[in-house]
């Protein structure tokens, strides 16, 4: 199956006063229709600008774009804004983390969804377009749609705006949607009925969805391959019952052993990752990651890893510690070992090199 | 660490927040019941959640018990002593006593004040520590126990990472010795990997500080991590109180059960199997709660002429759960659901 979309060796760097900061460098992914894939990272990431770009809207921000985007075989990096145009908010859409900063607050809701129905359907009346703004709320379950189209952004409340944004992002049926963050903003039961009716919609309308988010649950919910990434790259790309089964990236450890979880017995420490994200203008030499990993060797500072098959498994990761290596760390740490027990017993060393 | 005597105890809590109308002339034209008749004791040494959804009063609540608020009506007795009304030179001795962790560690710093002043503000309010030299080696004492440099001293809040600030704002907290710290959604603007490390921080100072903590936060599986007792709340109520073990073993709430079970779980496998319990519909306004139950609206086991008119009590259920419902879920039905851990 060719996938709907494929990004090949996507860049994006933002020239700053304090120098160019290297937001996405160099990421590949690709998903089929019907899909989903989950991008996780911790903020500035890059999985964020990734979602924009590939939407076109990192454009003409001193950007420096390399790399396409293939939608359907058409390149979206190159494509002219106003062939863009046309594709985006109709066969590619996007909802946003913010519901409330997304939506105008001067118009009324049926206002705001019928022009998003109308800049892509112009021969549209204004009775369809209103017509099939009613029908997108019903679809997403706001009661009394006809009714709520005269309503403004300010009298819903923060689950029927989100709402309302995917009724938005999803009335000229697209066929990819890029989903960034779209529950962070939420309480958990209404994250619950929005990933309920995402992936209903999913399997109605048959569209592909790209879920950015930092939160492992959403993804081991909804995805069907995941890519984890880390200060601008792919560190581990894989099916997602790979990725939380046998991980193959100290990072992607790291994620799974700090947070605290219903099922895991509550005495369990956490094993936060130690220090911090780093300077995307001044980048770590070497594996980016490599200041924070508890398994570095001194070879780790100055070879950068590419992301590699994994032999015999069928994901992705940009690791150099090898193979054996990795299988024997995660199997004490998925039994409990700490990271720096897990070194010892693996790599032989007290201390990281 | 639980079974101390409470330390803390708020009995029949109510804070409402009045409605005006008009320009020149205000006037109350209802009120919002923001926390309703809340009571509960936090012990000694122990950490007590306070779990709920936006709008449902814990924020509300943490402010009243460190008196940032007054209060409606009810009372707020610490060490024993009622402190709902003090104020001048007892309201400052208790402000020694209590203190606050906030959400946001961008906001709840000056950012025109150096990160050692920040952490001696307390001292300096108190009059303490006058000399400058002694109130410096403290400060750094401070900053070395919660994991920052020392050295940065004189740096700015805006040199440092959200985790880093959240770490000043626990230097600050602890700084005078507090008896109770409330900590106000302490981790949520924080990325996972550096949640963890202020977790544990919060955990350690605990152990060696002997420090009573309440702790606010929406998230049930930090909840769950981090504390002895906890208290479910729901517009302006508790509806379930309950030893951490017993609540995320055996919700007897049905609005618990849904809370729980609309957590993601991070395992494929697990979240395959769970059947999902989805709550329809918002929460409903607190200027305008429902009768009676305030879940009855949204429950799967709402029973018309009951739930609606006869106010549930928050009493003792199956496996020691307190519970305001008439209709508390059963293990067959927690089982079924495969709500919790062990399903």
């Amino acid at each position: 199956m060719t996938p709907l979309l494929e990004v090949d060796q996507l860049k994006v760097e933002f020239s700053t006063k304090d120098g160019i900061v290297h937001a996405v460098d160099g990421v590949s992914l690709h998903i089929e229709q019907g899909k989903t894939l989950g991008l996780v990272g911790e903020s500035g990431s890059g999985k964020s600008v990734t979602g924009l770009t590939v939407m076109g809207l990192t454009r003409g921000r001193g950007a420096d774009i390399v790399g396409e985007a293939r939608f359907d075989g058409r390149d979206l990096v190159s494509m002219g804004s106003d062939e863009l145009r046309t594709l985006r908010g109709n066969d590619v859409a996007m909802i946003f983390q913010d519901p409330l900063s997304s939506l105008h607050p001067y118009y009324k809701i049926g206002r705001q969804l019928a022009e998003a129905y109308r800049t892509h359907h112009p021969k549209a009346s204004r009775a369809e377009a209103r017509d099939r703004s009613a029908e997108m709320l019903d679809l997403v379950g706001i009661s009394d749609a006809r009714a709520r189209l005269d309503a403004y952004p300010h009298e819903f409340s923060g689950g029927m705006r989100q709402r309302t944004m995917i009724a938005m992002a999803l009335i000229n049926e697209p066929r990819l949607l890029i989903a960034d963050e779209p529950t962070t903003a939420l309480d958990v039961t209404v994250q619950a009925q929005i990933l309920e009716l995402i992936s209903r919609l999913q399997d109605e309308l048959g569209m592909a969805v790209i879920m950015i988010t930092h939160d492992l649950g959403v993804v081991a919910e909804l995805a069907d391959d995941v890519a984890v990434m880390y200060a601008g790259r792919i560190v581990e790309y894989g099916p997602t019952e790979t990725i939380f089964a046998a991980p193959q990236h100290p990072y992607t450890w790291g994620l799974l052993g700090s947070i605290p979880r219903l099922t895991t017995p509550r005495d369990e420490p956490l094993l936060p990752i130690p220090g911090r994200p780093p300077s995307l203008i001044n980048r770590p030499s070497g594996c980016h990651f490599h200041p924070r990993c508890p398994y570095v060797q001194p070879s780790h500072r100055e070879i950068d890893p590419m992301l590699e098959p994994i032999p015999g498994e069928p994901g992705k990761v940009a690791c150099l510690l090898t193979v054996e290596e990795r299988r024997a760390l995660w199997a004490r740490l998925r039994d409990g070992a700490t990271p720096d027990e897990a070194r010892a017993a693996v790599l032989g060393q007290v201390a990281p090199a | 660490m639980t079974g101390g005597d409470p330390l803390v105890e708020v009995t029949d809590l109510v804070k409402h927040f009045p409605i005006k109308r008009g320009v020149i002339i205000q006037r109350p034209v209802g009120a919002v019941h923001a926390v309703d008749g809340v009571s509960f004791a936090v012990r000694r040494g122990e950490t007590f959640g306070l779990v709920g959804e936006t709008g449902c009063g814990k924020s509300t609540t943490a402010r009243l018990i460190t008196r940032l608020l007054d209060v409606t009506s009810g009372t707020i007795s610490f060490e024993g002593e009622d402190v709902t009304t003090l104020g001048g030179s007892r309201l400052k001795a208790l402000r020694r006593d209590v203190q606050m962790i906030f959400q946001d560690p961008y906001s709840s710093l000056n950012p025109r004040k150096t990160v050692g002043s920040i952490i001696a503000e307390p001292f300096a309010i108190h009059g303490l520590l006058e000399g400058k030299g002694e109130r410096k080696r403290r400060v750094q004492d401070l900053m070395d126990r919660v994991g920052l440099n020392p050295e940065h001293y004189n740096r700015y809040p805006h040199e440092f990472s959200g985790g880093q600030r959240q770490r000043i704002g626990v230097a600050r907290a602890v700084a005078l010795d507090p008896k109770l710290i409330v900590a106000d959604e302490p981790v949520s603007a924080l990325d996972v990997s550096i949640q963890a490390q202020i977790l544990n921080l919060l955990r350690d100072l605990q152990a060696d500080l002997g420090l009573t903590i309440v702790f606010i936060a929406h998230d049930l599986s930090v909840v769950r991590h981090m504390c002895d007792r906890v208290a479910v709340m729901y517009l302006g109520k508790i509806v379930e109180l309950a030893d951490g073990a017993d609540l995320y073993g055996h919700p007897r709430h049905p609005y618990t059960g849904a809370l729980m079970s609309a957590v993601p779980v991070p395992d494929p496998t697990l979240a395959r199997a769970r059947r999902r319990q989805i709550l329809g519909g918002d929460v409903p306004s607190p200027s305008n709660p429902p009768r009676a139950c305030r879940f009855h609206t949204r429950c799967a086991k709402f029973v018309a002429g009951h739930c609606d008119v006869d106010e549930p009590l928050l009493e003792p259920k199956e496996g020691g759960n307190l519970a305001a419902c008439h209709y508390p879920l059963s293990d067959e039905e927690i089982a079924a659901a495969r709500i919790t851990a062990a399903a």
